[in-house]
């Protein structure tokens, strides 16, 4: 076995542990921590891929995000398992069973893994994504050429998707702090201050990290999703250590409904301009004059900011949707 | 040296998945977690090296910064029940 | 390779081992151990010297400065999240009333609440 081999073998096996300590563990606190290091073993198997903005994704959102929105779920529900009586676990396991059977016997007509006449290599778009992208877009990252380019309807699809995401929760959730929670909430007291000094270091840190994914995923991994998702843990962080209030003075509501809004806007303004000008929906080629690649590139920067913007805002949302609803159950142990 | 390196981490790894499994208290899960993430964060930087490609280090770097929110989240739910609010006074000066 | 060279690849490879070896044993110290407060002691060995060691290795191979400042912010960042967790995790144990196990290594009278 090569050595390559051997570290897949390692991870798939730790995904494995942790899969069935998620299954069969029903302390729910620890089965968000477990669930957190599922995450991260599938973003170091997205990087053994070499697939290096999935695994952006999946270790920004999957172990950052999703911990901290299961955890606030949690806090509005009990906090153990119920045990499923056998009586509906069987025909579960059936369908489960199944559905994996199923799914094995048709991987089987997959081509076979690394063949030289697998439509991956074969088919024309492979050429005109790998090689012409160079001289139509000239920007390094394929992934982001691709995502807000080529395949720029689809991403302004998981855009709307996102919004609707952000508004679906807020109509379930609504937007305001029950007004308990608010009486009680205040800094942090003296004996977390090194807590609170090292997020005051950290989370400017994070901020400028974020920015800095939204305009580098161009030469690198990032681009929109995961700077918004970044942005977003920055204030989550705040509001975390130095209590919801003051995040929710910070960062208001009303200044997060209109930015929801205006990251949507934006990318489907561009197409709208583009279509001002003369040509298709989103052909950023027109937005330049008479330098078809500058056009694109003004092109891609503006879409991935419209979902940077987005993404930011509903994450946050999404966050004190949840944040402000605790039933104040305190002390958890085990 | 690179991949006895990467194996090493692999099985500190295991190891540290194997506390959060079955530590008798919370606490001890938490730290687990915390340390399996950092672990991570070693093992996407020397894989990065492993296979030449330096732009694994953001992944790891993004890492890095949010591996402390989950930690501060769950700790806070554990302690209050909540996310919104923090010490209040009768609650004595805790997290 | 000029002498240069090699002491750098030698270092390198020397640090990035002794790294993983301290990572390994603070892994091995969470199972060793035989109570909370004694395995965040293990866990702050991985944390402060088995990621300065192994960053230290990479840094000594990285060819360019890019690479090299990303892995000293790496750095930056684990020095300063991590212990601060533990840190946060110990006050909270403390407060919610676990306590530490004390007195003498031989005394076993059921000196522990868990």
């Amino acid at each position: 076995m090569s050595g390559w081999m051997l570290i897949d073998v390692a991870l798939f096996a730790i995904l494995l542990c942790s899969g069935i300590a998620i299954a069969k563990i029903r302390q729910l606190f620890a089965v968000a921590m477990l669930s957190g290091i599922f995450s991260l073993t599938s973003a170091c198997i997205f990087v053994m891929q070499d697939a290096v903005d999935v695994a952006f994704t999946e270790a920004a959102v999957g172990a950052g995000m999703t911990t901290v929105l299961l955890l606030g779920a949690l806090a509005l529900t009990r906090t153990r398992e119920k045990l499923t009586p056998t009586a509906r676990s069987v025909p579960a396991l059936l369908v489960a069973l199944t559905t994996g059977a199923l799914l094995v016997h048709a991987s089987g007509d997959l081509p076979a893994f690394g063949i030289e006449d697998s439509p991956v290599q074969t088919h024309p778009v492979t050429e005109r994504y790998l090689v012409s992208s160079v001289e139509e877009i000239g920007v390094p990252n394929v992934v982001t050429s691709v995502l807000a380019s080529y395949r720029g309807y689809d991403t302004f699809g998981e855009v709307v998707v996102i919004f609707t995401a952000a508004v679906a929760v807020l109509m379930l959730l609504g937007q305001r702090a029950p007004r308990e929670v608010r009486e009680r909430a205040a800094p942090m007291r003296d004996r977390q201050r090194v807590l609170r000094v090292i997020a005051k270091l950290l989370i400017p840190f994070i901020l400028l990290f974020g920015l800095y994914v939204q305009f580098h995923g161009d030469y690198g991994p990032g681009g929109g999703f995961q700077a918004g998702v970044i942005f977003a843990a920055g204030v989550v962080l705040y509001a975390l250590v130095f209590g919801l209030d003051a995040a929710r003075a910070a960062v208001p509501m009303r200044a997060l409904r209109p930015l929801l809004a205006a990251g949507v806007l934006l990318y489907g303004g561009v197409g709208v301009a583009t279509l001002l000008l003369g040509g298709a929906f989103l052909d950023y080629d027109l937005l330049a004059a008479e330098d078809p690649v500058a056009g694109q590139h003004l092109g891609i920067l503006l879409v991935e900011l419209g979902v940077g913007i987005t993404v930011t805002s509903a994450m946050i949302m999404l966050f004190y949707g949840f944040a402000g609803r605790g039933i104040g159950r305190g002390v958890g142990r085990s | 040296m690179l991949l006895a390196a990467t194996l090493g981490l692999l099985v500190a790894m295991l190891l540290a998945l194997a506390r959060a499994v079955f530590g008798p208290t919370l606490y001890d899960r938490i730290l687990a977690v915390n340390s399996f993430g950092t672990k991570t964060v070693l093992f996407i930087a020397v894989v990065g090296f492993l296979a030449g490609r330096p732009h694994f280090l953001d992944i790891a770097l993004v890492y890095a910064l949010i591996n402390f929110i989950g930690t501060v989240a769950v700790l806070k739910l554990s302690h209050y029940g909540e996310f919104g609010a923090s010490a209040s006074g009768e609650h004595g000066d805790d997290l | 390779m000029s002498l240069l060279q090699s002491i750098l690849q030698i270092t390198a490879d020397l640090a990035l081992g002794a790294g993983v070896l301290l990572v390994l044993t603070g892994a091995a110290g969470l199972h060793r151990l035989s109570e909370f407060f004694m395995r965040t002691h293990a866990a702050s060995i991985t944390d402060s010297a088995g990621a300065g060691l192994v960053i230290l290795g990479l840094l000594l191979r990285s060819e360019e400065f890019a690479t090299a400042l990303r892995l000293l912010l790496i750095l930056l960042f684990l020095l300063f999240t991590s212990p601060t967790a533990s840190h946060a995790l110990a006050q909270a144990a403390l407060g919610d009333g676990l306590k530490p196990r004390t007195g003498k290594p031989h005394a076993r009278d059921g000196a522990q609440t868990p």
